[in-house]
């Protein structure tokens, strides 16, 4: 992982409030579920992403949907902010603590199932295991949907918080859509249900504005899943191309064919050299670009469907085709992609990994551009991405030990967030916004936009309390109540925010 | 120019919502029109019923007031088809039929099909209407990928955005999805689109009691076939039909029809979808319910509703379309939602005839996150000014 000369270290706040706080937490929940000990808390300042630090000031290990409810109702009376994480694989700082607040663990709520299979769903506590569902699901020939690269250890509290994604996201839809219902307990304490075990329920989407709110909601304490059944054949084809644009043009006339891959990965020269490096996936050699392309489905439509991929690659000038015979090929055609990110460790000291999304359409000349920006800084971009949903992962590589480098690399990294912004896309499409992308958030939306989501906030967490700082550009006040302004906020008064 | 305000005229028997005539009509024709006619009425203090196609205006409750009608049947125009994207931005006055239209010259489709003919897409998504499609494409919650709308204030707001995979932000089309216009008034909206599959095949299997549905959508489930959507078209302690739908390339949907006919155990072959597929059951003297539970429960919520209701049925969903005579509804409704509630089940009063709409509880219980909804509501239209009364809990 990278690190950065200015890491954003901060002290605990040692204050009167958090350690009467911690008192309480220890009588609420048990002395030896609630950290205060500089060097156990110090186990937790960061997240995926490493180059933001913060050591909270107490650390609480929920073994129960009480402990939650207990940390977070004692959090709202002190008026303390607490932080929930799970596995903390999360790449955008989402689970960054505070120095001044509670840091909720639930990676011990690990409660799975029993599986429903007439129903095809699951109900589970927050720190499972992504592949832990799909492993209990598979008995019944179904599976969990949403895979995201870390599914072997990123839990699904956290999945729900940054509405997951991963490769087959593409045919299968995200964390949002295989999440049916969320028991949540809300910044106050309150516990709702969210949704449910059927499809629709009276009332808001409160749960489709919950999940992929980055823990600003609220904290979910048990959610039921929606399993997929397995696929009757699944047929995966690695493609090796001298040139981006044919790869490119591989995914449009696929989609332009009509036919939805399970999956559609590319990666690139740079990207292709580390992951061989790291794992030796066997890559086509001297390949530009590679497409991994897999297809799902009843038999007789993948086997023809498969035929007309192959021949579409032929036409876009693949120098290789190589079609996995068994389960194994497969998973080997796999590893190179998903090692994709810790593989770029191997061909470089650092490295930031980026996320954004662009229109599909625009791959070739959204890469081109980027390769422009890079050349001018003298930087190496790496680029991994989900190609058939335009969901790019450039990995900008740099070296610490070179004066100024990593600054260089981080406006790199922002400024490739721009041009896919300018491109009619997204500066996130699975990371999340956490902490490192808050600030571009007025680039992608108004301020009226950033309100408005704001007044959601309001209503779930009036006092600001549930992972502030995170997501949006600037902190914002709720009015006690809407239309009535009181006196003058403390924070206003100081000029730190605007009453909202 | 003409603004807003030259549209206005006062409201009449036509212009009803659930029985209520509005003071008065207008009709905007862009988004930023809208904000002008919203804040003049926020600064006249007057509530607002955003209305489209007006295929659903006697659906849900009835407002408990309607100062202003607006209709937003001039925002009208397709703004952006890429179809390499498999993306298009529409107005929310543009009627589904004429997007799937225009799309279609592609070869693409938006996975919605809700019976009511005319549909605008604001309306589709106020109501999060649906059809038996939904099997397959999933709703508006699955294919709405960003969304223009108009606070209560006269405030433009986006968000998502023209990309199907995108996280930024919190998902305001969500909320607005089934919102009953409540919260403001979607203005443009955004969608996901899939090819348009080549070829299609329909099995159709009679049944003397549609209770047997449950269990063949069950199985249906629990195999390897695709089918686009599993239609149960019958009568509630009667006789049915399940109409199977696959869509796909020929070779795939004649060797799935095969296969279902042999899992279901009997069943024809066609081409061609029966003329009542897809249609909600029922007529204007009935009150039509949507019936939402666990999948798996469909055989028991069956034998919950009243002999010779008709029902329709998106089997393998967990939603229920039924019509129950007017006259019945009353004592209907409360054992129907007992018997609905292990199955986490609810009934809604879709539309109700003129003569008993105002009697009816329209959503029933809503669970312990009705105060949440509340908080939502009161953040984005703290005088209640949006379609008062047509949603839970008197929102």
């Amino acid at each position: 992982m990278t690190t950065l000369a200015e890491n954003a270290t901060a002290e605990p706040a040692t204050s009167e409030r958090t350690a009467a706080l911690a008192e309480r937490l220890r009588a609420a929940v048990g002395t030896e579920r609630v950290l205060t000990d500089r060097t156990q808390v110090r186990t937790y300042e960061c997240d995926g992403l490493a180059n933001f630090k913060v050591t909270p000031a107490i650390v609480v290990l929920a073994e129960s949907r009480q402990h939650v409810v207990d940390t977070v109702r004692l959090c709202s009376e002190a008026g303390v902010p607490f932080v929930a994480r799970g596995s903390g694989t999360g790449l955008s700082g989402g689970a960054l603590p505070r120095a001044d607040g509670v840091l909720l663990v639930l990676s011990r709520l690990r409660s799975l199932g029993p599986v429903d299979p007439d129903n095809r769903q699951v109900t589970v506590e927050p720190g499972v295991i992504n592949l832990w569902v799909t492993r209990d699901a598979a008995p019944h020939d179904l599976a969990y949907a949403p895979d995201p690269s870390s599914q072997l250890v990123c839990s699904i509290g956290g999945n729900v918080a940054e509405n997951a994604g991963g490769a087959h996201c593409l045919k299968y839809g995200f964390t949002v859509n295989h999440v049916l219902g969320a028991e949540v307990v809300l910044p106050d304490g309150e516990v709702v249900h969210l949704g449910g075990r059927a499809p629709e329920h009276p009332g808001y989407d409160l749960l489709g504005a919950f999940i992929g709110s980055e823990g600003t909601l609220g904290v979910a304490t048990e959610l039921t899943l929606r399993l997929v059944r397995v696929p009757e054949e699944v047929q995966t084809m690695l493609v090796g191309y001298r040139s981006v644009e044919d790869a490119a043009g591989t995914v449009s006339d696929i989609i332009g064919a009509g036919i939805l891959p399970a999956a559609v990965e590319m990666m690139d020269a740079l990207a292709i050299e580390a992951a061989e490096a790291a794992v030796s996936c066997g890559y086509p050699e001297g390949a530009v670009a590679v497409l991994v392309i897999e297809l799902d489905g009843p038999r007789v439509e993948v086997e023809a469907q498969f035929k007309q991929v192959e021949e579409i690659a032929q036409r876009r000038n693949a120098f290789e085709v190589r079609i996995a015979a068994d389960a194994e090929e497969r998973a080997l055609m796999w590893k190179g992609r998903k090692s994709a990110f810790a593989a770029v460790g191997r061909i470089s000291p650092s490295y930031f990994v980026q996320d954004g999304v662009i229109p599909r359409t625009k791959l070739p000349e959204v890469l081109a551009e980027m390769k422009r920006m890079a050349d001018a800084k003298g930087l190496r971009v790496a680029n991994v991405f989900h190609a058939g949903d335009g969901n790019l992962h450039p990995l900008v590589l740099f070296d610490d030990a070179v004066e100024g480098q990593a600054h260089e690399a981080e406006e790199l990294a922002g400024d490739i967030l721009e041009l896919c912004i300018t491109s009619g896309g997204s500066i996130t499409g699975e990371h999340g916004v956490g902490q490192e992308k808050r600030m571009k958030m007025g680039k992608q939306f108004t301020p009226e936009d950033l309100d408005t989501m704001q007044l959601v906030r309001c209503a779930f967490d009036p006092d600001g309390i549930a992972n502030p700082g995170k997501v949006f550009p600037t902190p914002r006040l709720c009015g006690e109540r809407p239309g009535v302004r009181k006196g003058e906020h403390p924070v206003q008064a100081a000029g730190l925010g605007e009453v909202f | 120019m003409t603004t807003a305000t030259d549209t206005r005229r006062p409201g009449g028997a036509d212009d009803a919502v659930g029985g209520v005539v509005p003071g008065e009509v207008v009709r905007p024709a862009s988004t930023e029109q809208v904000a002008e006619v919203l804040r003049a009425a926020a600064a006249a203090g007057h509530t607002v019923v955003p209305v489209g196609g007006r295929t659903k205006t006697t659906w849900a409750a009835p407002p408990t007031s309607a100062d202003l009608l607006l209709d937003l049947t001039g925002l009208d125009r397709i703004v952006e088809h890429v179809a390499g994207d498999l993306t298009v931005v529409a107005e929310a006055g543009v009627r589904l039929a004429d997007l799937q239209a225009s799309v279609g010259q592609a070869g693409q489709l938006l996975g919605l099909d809700p019976p009511e003919q005319g549909a605008t897409l604001g309306g589709v998504v106020s109501a999060n209407a649906s059809g038996p499609r939904r099997l397959r494409y999933g709703t508006t919650r699955d294919l709405l990928i960003g969304i223009t709308v108009v606070l209560a204030d006269g405030t433009v707001a986006h968000a998502g955005g023209k990309v199907v995979k995108n996280v930024a932000g919190y998902d305001l089309g969500k909320l607005f999805t089934g919102a009953h216009g409540t919260l403001g008034v979607a203005t443009s909206t955004t969608w996901r689109l899939h090819p348009v599959p080549p070829a299609r095949r329909v099995v159709t299997l009679d049944l003397p009691d549609v209770a047997a549905a449950g269990s063949l959508a069950i199985a249906l489930g629990r195999s390897t076939l695709t089918p686009t959507a599993v239609e149960l078209i019958g009568t509630a302690g009667g006789a049915g039909r399940l109409v199977v739908l696959f869509e796909s390339i020929a070779e795939s949907v004649s060797d799935q029809a095969r296969s279902a006919v042999a899992l279901l155990g009997g069943g024809t072959e066609s081409a061609d979808l029966p003329a009542d597929f897809g249609a909600r059951p029922g007529g204007a003297d009935d009150v039509l319910l949507r019936l939402a539970f666990a999948p798996a429960a469909l055989s028991s919520v069956l034998g919950a509703l009243p002999a010779g209701a008709a029902v329709a049925a998106h089997a393998g969903t967990g939603v229920c379309h039924a019509a129950v005579p007017a006259g019945e509804v009353a004592a209907v409704l409360p054992a129907l939602r007992s018997a609905l509630a292990p199955h986490d089940g609810t009934a809604v009063v879709l539309r109700a005839p003129d003569a008993v709409r105002d009697r009816l509880d329209h959503w029933g219980p809503v669970g312990d996150a009705l105060d949440l909804m509340r908080r939502v509501k009161d953040r984005f239209d703290p005088e209640r000014r949006m379609s008062p009364g047509r949603f839970v809990g008197g929102l």
